[in-house]
């Protein structure tokens, strides 16, 4: 059984006066014990919604949320405000992007980091500062005892990442969400972060559920991969799959669309065409349909299914899914005669 | 063929209902929002109704407010005898045996003069400093910070005292008159808005699209009006609204301290405080009305600048 | 003659403190002595992580911030020297797309107004007709349709405000346009868009770009000639592919392995080179090589106590770091512990 097994979560924001707006339209996954699962998408996808859903971050007014999430056998969308908060910390963290903002700005991280052994390990005095100074020694923080007493602002960006992991590492919880942990920080820092997630993941069998923008992040640290357009899981794959063959034409397009660094100056792009505004309800066809090269009426009439369209276990939601050889050279440079080189035009 | 151009259609009909935008400026966005906001529709609501009954007092007040003849004897302060609300005085007799009802009518015209004047005073001499302050810093160069220090430094010393104070050794200096509460008032606002156009337009100063149109070649002076003032008007506007609020109740503060109208018959919120004061333990309700009127009208001035900060506000344009 | 030439610009911004007389209590060393140069029709990347300057030296050839000294010379004269007047006319020859495609764009200004703005400026165009079509031109050129000219910046996506940007350097039919982190403030799908147009532009219109961002795969995508940046000054400079294949600067081989690839065969087979500590402040930087309180190379001799100069190694490529050529050549190793669990010593970068 799966550590959180996500089915079917909808949100839905209803603003004063405008209407209403489906964020996640119906997302399911799976995290496993000591698994990588990675949610990708660009901004709008819904990526960051989910996450806050689940860590019960949401506010109640003005928010509708559907499905289900099991957690270990409860469900984490109607589980009440006190449980979650002693769930929250102990069993499931989180890493927030802005790691400034997310600490409190006139507290010494030493103690904010005590507050929560304290509060969900019992710990306190002596014992406590010791805990916490290990913890921050352990995520690779230097001179921890002289850090304790510093302020946030007194800490560099990737340091207080570092602190902020710590803090959620605490009480050694068994999931761990990370949304967009590294997008603040530069690249050599970025590096720095990762190894320490992949460290604490293999040591510790945390399961972590990785929220990003970056495919380059997913495709080195997540075992299983599912990509989010307009709020549903368009493609799920194991990692390697579904960059050596990616099905969905938007998976598809967004590998063709990043610069890769081993690509040799002037690889030509393949940009996906338009913008996330240019879309249709799900209730009508593929919200992706608009920005297809390869769509059909077919996408055009109703919700297309998660289908294993060419292998077991490779999800796509698509109808006209692209077809790779399968004795390609593993990129992405596979099969790309049914999608021409898009047009750069919106 | 035509199942091409039938998919086109079928696309085109899907995605039609999503185009919102045609060329709405960012004045007009705020304005449909405004509308749509409840604490704007309250606020305009309660300004609209006062600003109604200020120009049309004199004419539905039922009696003369300064009519003391009518129901003389009625009324008779040293043995306590008051008049409450009545068919004939819906608000019952002040002190002197004048009519409560009519008396707030008229008064409401005083207290909307002394508002208004008193703001767009204190914004027109704040935004003249606060501008051309703003813009010497803007334009730049070592004469700009410098003319910019000396006059912050003035403004700040401005600052410094209570508002209350200001206006009250104003009012000392000027004498006693309905004029003198106005400029008192208004001189009190001069360092509020003079300050917050300089801070918007340093603020505005400093971002990228007053740096692109320095790369494009666009002249110092135009980039100082033409882009840096106008984007820095909304905080001012919406605290024009806030300090009408302000203003109405410090015009009342002084009228209250006997520094306006030295003709203690001219209706007036303030003064009629003022006057009811001494009768408050057997009439309290005459204190009563003219504070009510005073915490009404302020908020809905607040009310309408609140909602008018929200609908102004760059974070929420999308 | 390069057609734009930067001869050890400085830019040094004063510290300073004090409520009535402002004390200049040191320096912000945010560019310290770079030279490069950009050839006619070419396209110079120049890479760093924030806080290296590099965003400070493309202003500084605009003269958006105040030079402290060297020169920056454009077609033969030194932008440097001209008096106010002069440079503001020499902006319509060099123009710059900014990283924030909102921020850049006045927001009560529809698209009109922001295209005309800088013909007027420069008193381009005889009459509103002309200056019209040649927007409507411009227009069909970025890939924006017609009508937009009546809308406002909040009515685009990311992705076309950026067209609207890069409309307006065009308009005033520029030789250079500095490129400001064009791309990092967009969705990945847009940026491809984006990176196609300017290369699409470059080609119709022989334009020449300085590209300043931190996302290596970025620049090397786009560029024919990368600098890398690292605390204000220049550590490498090479062609492109060249850069790729034989990085020479301790930091540059930091920064590409750092950099992420899209593809799990090559993730799980790279080698990471993880740098300790963090960026020193540009106020403080340390004493001889920059980087050497970070270097995974560092030597007890000269890294501490001498700033290495940009030597010329050979095919156009740049370096400054003392050891350069024993890294190169296996001589000198990492010091040990760096390395990341992972993969094979000594690989290839990627």
């Amino acid at each position: 059984m799966p550590l959180l097994s996500v089915d079917e979560l909808t949100i839905t924001f209803s603003g004063r006066g405008s209407r209403d707006v489906q964020a996640v339209a119906g997302v399911s996954f799976d995290v496993d014990q000591g698994q990588v699962v990675g949610l990708v998408g660009e901004s709008g996808c819904g990526k960051s919604v989910t996450s806050l859903a689940l860590m019960g971050l949401l506010p109640s007014r003005g928010v509708t949320i559907g499905g289900r999430a099991d957690y270990d056998g409860t469900d984490l969308l109607r589980l009440s405000t006190a449980r979650m908060r002693d769930l929250r910390g102990s069993q499931l963290a989180m890493i927030f992007q802005d790691p400034l903002s997310s600490l409190n700005p006139v507290v010494p991280i030493g103690v904010q980091v005590t507050e929560i052994l304290k509060r969900h390990r019992g710990m306190k005095g002596e014992p406590a500062r010791k805990e916490a100074a290990h913890l921050l020694d352990r995520v690779g923080i230097p001179d921890p005892t002289r850090r304790l007493k510093e302020y946030p602002h007194q800490l560099s960006g990737g340091m207080r990442q570092r602190a902020l992991i710590a803090m959620a590492v605490a009480c050694a919880p068994r999931l761990l969400i990370a949304d967009e942990p590294t997008t603040a920080l530069d690249v050599t820092i970025q590096a720095q972060i990762l190894e320490l997630l992949k460290e604490l993941v293999d040591e510790e069998g945390t399961a972590l559920l990785m929220i990003t923008h970056d495919l380059g992040v997913v495709a080195g640290l997540c075992d299983q991969v599912n990509v989010l357009y307009a709020g549903k899981v368009v493609e799920s794959a194991a990692r390697r799959p579904l960059f050596a063959a990616p099905t969905h034409p938007y998976a598809h397009g967004l590998l063709g669309s990043i610069p890769r660094l081993d690509a040799p100056r002037g690889e030509p792009l393949r940009p996906i065409r338009g913008s996330i505004n240019d879309r249709i309800d799900w209730a009508d066809g593929c919200a992706f349909a608009p920005r297809c090269d390869s769509y059909t009426m077919e996408c055009l009439t109703g919700t297309p299914q998660l289908t294993e369209p060419h292998t077991p276990g490779h999800l796509a939601r698509c109808v006209n899914p692209v077809k790779h050889e399968m004795h390609g050279d593993g990129g992405d440079h596979g099969n790309t005669a049914d999608l021409k080189k898009t047009e750069a035009g919106s | 063929m035509s199942t091409k151009t039938d998919k086109i259609d079928r696309l085109a009909e899907l995605t039609a209902s999503r185009e919102t935008t045609t060329g709405n400026s960012l004045w007009v966005e705020a304005m449909r929002r405004l509308r749509r906001s409840k604490m704007a529709l309250i606020g305009g609501v309660i300004i609209g109704a006062f600003v109604l009954l200020a120009i049309l007092g004199p004419w539905i007040a039922p009696y003369d407010p300064t009519d003391t003849h009518t129901w003389r004897g009625e009324v008779l302060t040293n043995q306590n005898i008051f008049v409450g609300p009545r068919a004939e005085n819906w608000l019952g007799l002040d002190h002197l045996a004048r009519d409560e009802f009519s008396r707030m009518l008229i008064g409401a015209r005083q207290t909307l003069l002394v508002g208004i004047v008193a703001t767009l005073l204190g914004f027109t001499v704040g935004a003249l400093i606060g501008g051309a302050s703003g813009a010497a810093l803007t334009l730049g160069g070592a004469a700009g910070k410098r003319f910019d220090t000396v006059v912050m430094r003035f403004i700040d010393m401005m600052l410094a005292l209570p508002s209350l104070l200001l206006a009250v050794s104003i009012a000392a200096v000027l004498g006693q008159s309905l004029t003198t509460v106005m400029i008192a008032v208004g001189v009190v606002q001069v360092p509020i808005f003079a300050r917050l156009l300089r801070g918007a337009m340093l603020a505005q100063g400093g971002s990228d699209y007053v740096l692109a149109a320095q790369s494009l070649g666009v002249r110092k002076r135009r980039i100082a009006l033409g882009h840096v003032l106008p984007n820095s008007l909304s905080p001012v506007i919406v605290q024009s609204t806030l300090s009408l609020a302000t203003a109405i109740i410090e015009a009342a503060a002084l009228s209250y301290l006997g520094l306006g109208n030295p003709d203690a018959s001219e209706p007036e919120w303030g003064v009629m405080l003022a006057q009811a004061q001494g009768y408050f333990d057997s009439a309290p309700m005459l204190a009563v009305y003219p504070a009510l009127g005073i915490i009404i009208t302020a908020l809905g001035f607040t009310l309408l600048g609140e909602a008018m900060r929200e609908a102004l506000d760059p974070k929420l344009r999308s | 003659m390069s057609l734009l030439e930067l001869d050890d610009v400085k830019v040094h911004f004063p510290v300073k403190r004090g409520v009535f007389f402002d004390r200049t209590v040191g320096h912000v060393y945010a560019v310290d002595g770079v030279s490069l140069s950009v050839e006619a029709g070419q396209t110079y990347g120049l890479v760093g992580e924030s806080g290296c300057g590099k965003t400070t030296l493309g202003r500084a050839v605009l003269r958006l911030v105040d030079i402290t000294s060297g020169g920056v010379v454009f077609d033969g004269t030194d932008l440097a020297a001209l008096p106010g007047e002069e440079m503001r006319r020499a902006r319509r020859r060099l123009q710059m797309v900014f990283q924030d495609p909102l921020g850049s764009l006045d927001p009560r200004q529809n698209i009109e107004s922001i295209l005309t703005e800088g013909m007027t400026a420069h008193g381009i165009g005889a009459d509103a007709g002309e200056r019209r079509k040649r927007i409507l031109d411009i227009l069909a050129k970025v890939g924006l349709p017609a009508n937009a000219l009546s809308r406002y910046p909040h009515e685009f996506s990311g992705g076309q405000r950026q067209r609207i940007g890069i409309a307006r350097a065009l308009v005033l039919e520029p030789d250079v346009i500095i490129c400001d982190e064009p791309v990092s403030a967009l969705d990945v799908s847009i940026q491809a868009q984006v990176l196609n147009l300017l290369e699409e532009l470059q080609e119709s219109m022989g334009l020449t770009y300085l590209v300043i961002a931190h996302d290596l795969a970025v620049v090397r995508h786009i560029s024919d000639v990368i600098g890398v940046m690292y605390l204000g000054s220049l550590v490498e400079e090479a062609p492109s592919d060249l850069l790729y294949a034989e990085p020479r600067h301790p930091y540059t081989r930091a920064l590409m392995s750092a950099v992420p690839v899209p593809d799990p065969v090559v993730e799980d087979g790279r080698e990471r080179i993880l740098l300790t500590g963090d960026l020193p402040s540009p106020a403080d930087p340390p004493t001889g090589c920059r980087f050497h309180t970070r270097c995974p190379w560092k030597q007890e001799t000269l890294c501490a106590t001498e700033r290495p100069a940009l030597r010329d190694v050979g095919d156009g490529h740049r370096v400054a770091c003392h050891y350069a050529a024993e890294i190169a050549d296996g001589t000198i190793t990492r010091a040990a512990g760096e390395a990341s669990p992972a993969s094979t010593p000594e690989t290839s970068p990627v």
